[in-house]
């Protein structure tokens, strides 16, 4: 991004005006992720712990490959495994590598109450500030993915950075540099878009993969981190990736209109109190009136 | 003017006299439930609105606001319960608070010769009583579920979302009741802010606010004597 700013516009002396100039340029950033080539290695996993800096702690053992039940504080890049069984009785190891999705439309960015906590920039990364969490955990209930997790020592929340410190440097994410299939790519959304889709067609026309496609889900607005299924009708199979996620109708409700509502009825209350002081005053102590009280 | 409380077994209606509302004990109660309650009021409204972020800043900024908050609330439930302790049996609804309440625009319009005599408290403080006792209660259950940020797994997620949303309304509810009870005890009913500082009220107030409660007093003063 800080690169954008120094791309050049105008040559002096140069014949002809500056090459790239009038290129329109596609900032959004999207990961793609083709479950039909992962392999289950968990070299991305590694990669993710090395680079931000975490080191392997012990863990749950499930019956499966899965390195743990589900992402944690300081493990946010997880391979889902899961047996799936066909229509026609077939086993299907299905892998996919669950991590933030970068929402478009982020619903722990909606649901948070602290200034500055969770920022988008405007590559799509959504990415979360620590020093600004009060670690309330209100980005937890706004996420349909299940992905913000709590350190509870440092109380606040941490989730994949989409690697926003390398990418910011023209990088790509670690966990992109270390798959050895190639079945992670990072470039803008547009190209991933386009990648995802020629190989989804692929599958469908040359593998019999019939409801393959791209799982880019419109309920968040789109998102950062986009997957190729063999089966999109289905990506609950894939460990439990939403078929239709949105941001609650609860958080929206609680972060729009009932804000106005509160809001407005605070504002009513103590407006009220005031006009009642201007048009009745304090109450009179009414003076004693004859043979009344006083008198044991 | 000279003040005399009435603690001695007499009383004579004279216009200085002084009468004992609230004793040290329930004035001390009262305030420290209202240093819990604005503790959890403010720290509350900064998490609320981004507008009121501020606040969070009073109180040492939003991490620590947000440490302390569901502790003061659980030190303001025990104070309630204490309260209730101390003041259920005066707070119980009663035939004279029914026959006020039938008559309460008199109240509201400042037309208190209308009124039927009420007891030591009013209808209006009781429900403000009571609901800030069912409010708390509703927070404290509701709190909790917002409180361990890792104690709802994904699956039971509704929880959360019950939970803000019981916590918003019993918050809004008890700020709507703290706003009128703010109001009335200090602008409007003159001479109740001070008797819940140092506890004393003129009998002339006793008998205009609270004249089944001041005859009662009176009567029990003149039995023992
Ligand atoms: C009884 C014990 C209470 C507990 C355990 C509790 C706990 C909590 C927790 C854990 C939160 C989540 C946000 C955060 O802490 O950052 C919260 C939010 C809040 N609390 Fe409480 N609380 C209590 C009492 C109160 C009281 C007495 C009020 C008074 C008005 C109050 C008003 C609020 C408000 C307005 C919010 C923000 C809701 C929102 O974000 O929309 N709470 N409370
Ligand atoms: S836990 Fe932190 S990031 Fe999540 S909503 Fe609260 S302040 Fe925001």
């Amino acid at each position: 991004m800080s690169q954008a700013t120094l791309a050049i516009k105008k040559i002096s002396g140069h014949p002809g005006p500056a090459p790239g100039a009038d290129v329109e340029r596609d900032y959004q950033v999207a990961k793609l992720i083709d479950t039909t080539t992962c392999i289950g290695c968990k070299a991305c996993e590694v990669a993710c712990l090395e680079w931000n800096g975490y080191t392997f702690t012990e863990t749950t053992f499930d019956n499966s490959y899965q390195t743990m039940p589900s992402t944690a504080w300081n493990y946010w890049n997880l391979i889902k495994f899961n047996e799936h069984e066909r229509e026609d009785g077939t086993l299907q190891l299905l892998m996919r590598k669950d991590q933030c999705m970068h929402c478009a439309d982020p619903g722990c960015l909606m649901a948070c109450p602290a200034d500055g906590a969770i920022v988008q920039y405007t590559n799509g990364i959504v990415d979360f500030q620590q020093q600004n969490c009060i670690g309330c955990g209100y980005c937890v209930s706004g996420c349909p993915f299940d992905i913000p997790k709590f350190n509870p020592t440092t109380k606040k929340m941490f989730k994949c950075t989409l690697c926003s410190d390398r990418v910011s440097q023209g990088l790509e994410p670690a966990c992109i540099k270390s798959c050895p299939t190639g079945c992670l790519h990072f470039g803008s959304k547009e190209d991933m878009t386009y990648l995802a889709e020629s190989r989804a067609k692929q599958l469908r026309e040359n593998f019999g993969f019939e409801k393959a496609g791209v799982y880019d889900p419109a309920g968040v607005g789109g998102t950062g981190v986009i997957y190729v299924l063999h089966d999109v009708t289905d990506p609950e199979a894939y460990g439990g990736l939403p078929k239709d996620p949105h941001i609650p109708w609860v958080v929206r409700f609680w972060k729009g209109p009932a804000k106005w509502i509160g809001n407005l009825a605070m504002l009513f209350g103590v407006l009220g109190v005031t006009l009642h002081y201007f048009r009745y005053g304090p109450k009179e102590i009414h003076p004693p009136k004859n043979g009344d009280g006083g008198k044991p | 003017m000279s003040t005399r409380v009435i603690s001695s077994p007499r009383t004579t209606g004279e216009p200085g006299e002084r009468i004992l509302r609230y004793s040290l004990a329930e004035r001390i109660h009262h305030w420290v439930g209202f240093l819990f309650y604005f503790y959890c009021l403010i720290t509350g409204l900064a998490f609320w609105s981004p507008y009121m972020y501020w606040l969070a800043a009073l109180v040492g900024g939003g991490p620590t606001a947000r440490f302390w908050h569901p502790w003061f609330g659980v030190a303001f439930t025990i104070s309630m319960f204490w309260m209730y302790a101390m003041w259920d049996r005066d707070m119980r609804i009663t035939d004279a608070d029914r026959r006020w309440k039938a008559a309460i625009k008199s109240y509201i319009e400042n037309d208190d010769q209308n009124l039927p005599p009420e007891g030591r408290f009013n209808y209006g403080q009781k429900l403000f009583f009571w609901v800030m006792f069912y409010g708390i209660i509703l927070l404290l259950i509701s709190g909790i579920g917002l409180w361990f940020v890792e104690g709802i797994p994904s699956s039971l997620r509704w929880l959360r979302y019950l939970s803000v949303t019981v916590h918003v309304i019993a918050a809004l509810a008890t700020i709507g009741a703290f706003i009128i009870h703010v109001y009335m005890g200090t602008a409007m009913v003159r001479g109740g802010f001070t008797s819940i500082i140092r506890g004393e009220v003129s009998t002339a107030w006793a008998k205009t606010h609270h004249r089944l409660w001041y005859e009662q007093v009176t009567r029990r003063q003149s039995a023992g004597r």
